[in-house]
C-alpha cells in the first residue's frame, strides 16, 4: 500500500518537494502539499475556501512544474495558504482544486515564499514498489 | 570540486580548456580552498554554458559560484547576437534584477546607540516584509505599465525619492527597451500589491556600521568613514520578476527543439537573441529590471520616513544601486575588437572600473561601487570596480556568500528564537515575523563571505573598500 505522503529533499540553496501516492494524481496532490509545507505547517491551514486551476504541458515533468506554479500563483495573488488539493489528469491537461484560507501571519508563521517551481530534479515516475513519485526543486 | 581537471593559471584563476561541444573555455576565479569546497555542479553547469551558441571568450564563474538553474549561480556569460548568440531565462534567474542598494545616513554608530530599539521597531513597521505582506502602493494595469517602462524614474516622479537618487543608480534608475506588452497578465497580477515590499528568504534591510576601511581614498570619495551608518536593501523584482522567469522558462524549453538546441539540462533553456522568443524575453526581462529598481526606490522612501521619525534631520543619500541577476547589452573587447554583447550575470555583480562611462560621474574616477551582501549577523562589503576586471570577466564580480547548508539542514540545527537572542547578545537587533524563517537563514548556514570577497579582491575582479557589520536587520 503506497500511503499518500509528501517529503522535502535537500538542495544546495533551495528546497526539493516530493509527492508520493498510489496514483499519479495523488502524487501531484502530495507534491502541492510539500510546496505549501515549504512556507508553513500544513496542519495549521484550514481548508475553508476552494480555488480552481487548470494547466497544460507537453510532458509530465513540465505539467508538475506548471501545477506547482499554479499553486504559487494562487498563494501570491490571493494571499492564501492551502491545506488540501485534488488533481484530475487527462493526458497533457490537469484540472486542480485547492482548499485553503487567507494567510494569518501570527498563526501560520509563514517563513519563506516560493518564487517558482523549477525543472531541476523535476520527474514524475513509478518507483520499484509501484508508487507514483512527483518531484521538483522550488526556488525560494 | 576536483581541481585536477583545471589548469591553475594563477593563484586565483582556474581554466578548463574547451573539449567536446564546448565553444570556449571555462574560467573560475577562486582560491584553492574555495575551489575545493565548490560543488562539482558548478563545473558541469559552466561547461554546459560554454557550449551555447555565440558565447564569447569564456564561461566564467565567480568565487561564490554554486549550483544554479542551468547557469551556475555566480556565472557570467556574454553572447554576440550576430554569431547566433542566445538569451537565457535561467541565465538571469527567477528573481530578475535582484540587487543591493546602499544609503549613507550621515549618522554614526555612537549617534544612534540611544535609539536602536525604536529605530528597529519603526523600520519593522514601515517596511512590508515576509510572506503575505502587501505594499502600500497599489497599481492599476495602466500605472503598472508606466512603472515597468519607467523603473525608479517612475517612482521618483510619483514622489518616492529625489532625482539625485537616479544619478547614483545603475542605468540611472531605468533600463531602456522594456516592453510591458510581453509581461503576462499573471505576472502583472502578482505585482499589483507587491510594490515596495522586501520579500522573504535571504532578502533584508540592514542598518550597518562601517567597521573597517581598506582604501582611504576611495572610501572618502564614496563618503564612507569608520563608525558611519549605512542602510543596505537587498531585494528584487518580487512576484512580477518571478512570474516572467516562470513564463519564459517554459516557453524556451518548448521552443528549444525548434531552434535546434539539445539541452543537457532543461533549465539551460534559451532562445536566439534574434528570434521572437528571445526578443520578447528581453523586453519582459527589462520590464522586470525596472520593477526591481522601482521597488528598491519605494523601499528607500519608506526607509527615509522611518529614519525621519526617530532621527529628524537625518539625510539618507544613495551611494549606489546595483543588480546581480541580469542580462544587459554592453560593449566589451573580444580579441581586440569592440563588440556589443548580451552579458548574463546570474548571481554576479557588474563591476565597471575607473573611467567607465556607465559609472555615475561622482564615482567615475574611483570605479563603480560593488555592493556585496552578507547574511544577518555576518558582515557585508563595499568594493570598487577595477580596470583589469574588463579583461578578467567582462567587468564582473561576486554577489554574496551563498548557502553552505540547505534550509532543511538549517532547520535541524537551529531555532529562530535562539538565533535572535544570540545576535541580540552581540548587539544586533533582528526583526522578523517568522522564527522558522530566522532559523532557515541562520548566519552559519551561509559560506564565509569574507573568503569570497578576499578572492574577488586578489583575483582583481573588484577592490575591497570597506567592511560593514550589521546593527539592525529587518528580515524578509
Amino acid at each position: 500500500m503506497n500511503r499518500p505522503r509528501w517529503e522535502h529533499f535537500a538542495h544546495a540553496s533551495d528546497i526539493g518537494v516530493r509527492g508520493i501516492g498510489e496514483t499519479k494524481e495523488s502524487a501531484f496532490e502530495q507534491a502541492a502539499l510539500a510546496a505549501i509545507a515549504v512556507m508553513t505547517d500544513v496542519a495549521a491551514v484550514r481548508a475553508d475556501e476552494e480555488i480552481r486551476a487548470a494547466c497544460h504541458a507537453p510532458d509530465d515533468a513540465l505539467l508538475l512544474v506548471d501545477w506547482i506554479n499554479a499553486v504559487v500563483f494562487a498563494v501570491a495573488t490571493r494571499k492564501m495558504l492551502f491545506g488540501r488539493f485534488e488533481v484530475r489528469l487527462d493526458g497533457p491537461r490537469l484540472r486542480g482544486k485547492m482548499w485553503g484560507e487567507k494567510i494569518d501571519i501570527d498563526r501560520h508563521q509563514p517563513c519563506v515564499e516560493i518564487k517558482g517551481a523549477t525543472c531541476t530534479e523535476a520527474r514524475v515516475f513509478r518507483d520499484k514498489r509501484g508508487a507514483w513519485i512527483a518531484q521538483c526543486v522550488v526556488d525560494v | 570540486m576536483d581541481t585536477a581537471r583545471f589548469i591553475h593559471k594563477s593563484e586565483y584563476e582556474w581554466m578548463l580548456p574547451p573539449s567536446g561541444a564546448m565553444r570556449v573555455p571555462v574560467v573560475i576565479y577562486a582560491s584553492e580552498e574555495l575551489m575545493r569546497e565548490m560543488d562539482e555542479k558548478v563545473r558541469e553547469q559552466a561547461v554546459n554554458v560554454a557550449m551555447l551558441p555565440g558565447i564569447q571568450r569564456a564561461s566564467f564563474a565567480m568565487p561564490d559560484a554554486h549550483w544554479g538553474y542551468g547557469f551556475p549561480i555566480g556565472g557570467v556569460a556574454a553572447f554576440d547576437a550576430d554569431q547566433g548568440g542566445v538569451v537565457s531565462a535561467g541565465g538571469v534567474g527567477f528573481d530578475i534584477s535582484c540587487g543591493v542598494r546602499a544609503l549613507r545616513t550621515g549618522l554614526t554608530r555612537a549617534g544612534i546607540a540611544r535609539a536602536l530599539k525604536p529605530l528597529a521597531d519603526e523600520l519593522s513597521r514601515a517596511i512590508p516584509a515576509g510572506v503575505g505582506s502587501t505594499g502600500r502602493v497599489h497599481l492599476s494595469l495602466a500605472e503598472m505599465d508606466h512603472m515597468l517602462t519607467g523603473g525608479a524614474r517612475w517612482a521618483v516622479k510619483e514622489g518616492y525619492g529625489t532625482p539625485r537618487d537616479l544619478e547614483h543608480s545603475e542605468e540611472q534608475g531605468c533600463i531602456a527597451g522594456a516592453e510591458p506588452d510581453h509581461v503576462s497578465a499573471h505576472a502583472k497580477a502578482r505585482q499589483q500589491d507587491e510594490m515596495g515590499t522586501l520579500g522573504s528568504g535571504n532578502h533584508y534591510l540592514e542598518v550597518q556600521e562601517v567597521a573597517e576601511i581598506y582604501d582611504d581614498s576611495i572610501a572618502r570619495t564614496y563618503g564612507l568613514q569608520p563608525g558611519g551608518i549605512i542602510v543596505s536593501i537587498h531585494c528584487g523584482s518580487r512576484g512580477l520578476g518571478h512570474q516572467i522567469g516562470t513564463d519564459f522558462l517554459k516557453k524556451m524549453i518548448i521552443s528549444a527543439a525548434a531552434h535546434g538546441f539539445v539541452l543537457p539540462e532543461r533549465e539551460l533553456a534559451c532562445a536566439p537573441i534574434h528570434s521572437p522568443t528571445g526578443r520578447q524575453y528581453l523586453g519582459a526581462m527589462r520590464a522586470g529590471i525596472n520593477c526591481a529598481l522601482a521597488n528598491r526606490q519605494i523601499l528607500t522612501h519608506l526607509t527615509r520616513k522611518a529614519f525621519a521619525t526617530v532621527f529628524p534631520g537625518a539625510e539618507l543619500t544613495l551611494l549606489y544601486d546595483v543588480s546581480h541577476n541580469t542580462c544587459k547589452v554592453e560593449e566589451h573587447f573580444v580579441g581586440g575588437e569592440r563588440k556589443q554583447l548580451y552579458v548574463h550575470r546570474k548571481g554576479a555583480t557588474r563591476a565597471f572600473g575607473p573611467g567607465h562611462p556607465g559609472v555615475p560621474q561622482a564615482w567615475r574616477e574611483a570605479g563603480q561601487p560593488v555592493l556585496i551582501g552578507g547574511s544577518m549577523g555576518t558582515c557585508s562589503y563595499i568594493l570598487a570596480g577595477t580596470l583589469e576586471s574588463e579583461n578578467l570577466a567582462f567587468s564582473s564580480a561576486v554577489h554574496g556568500a551563498g548557502r553552505a547548508m540547505s534550509r532543511h539542514q538549517a532547520l535541524h540545527h537551529w531555532q529562530g528564537r535562539q538565533i535572535v537572542d544570540e545576535l541580540a547578545g552581540r548587539g544586533i537587533l533582528i526583526r522578523c515575523r517568522s522564527m522558522r524563517g530566522v532559523a532557515e537563514e541562520a548566519p552559519a548556514a551561509y559560506k564565509d563571505v569574507s573568503a569570497v570577497v578576499d578572492a574577488a579582491d586578489r583575483a582583481g575582479l573588484a577592490r575591497k573598500i570597506a567592511k560593514l557589520l550589521p546593527v539592525i536587520c529587518i528580515k524578509g
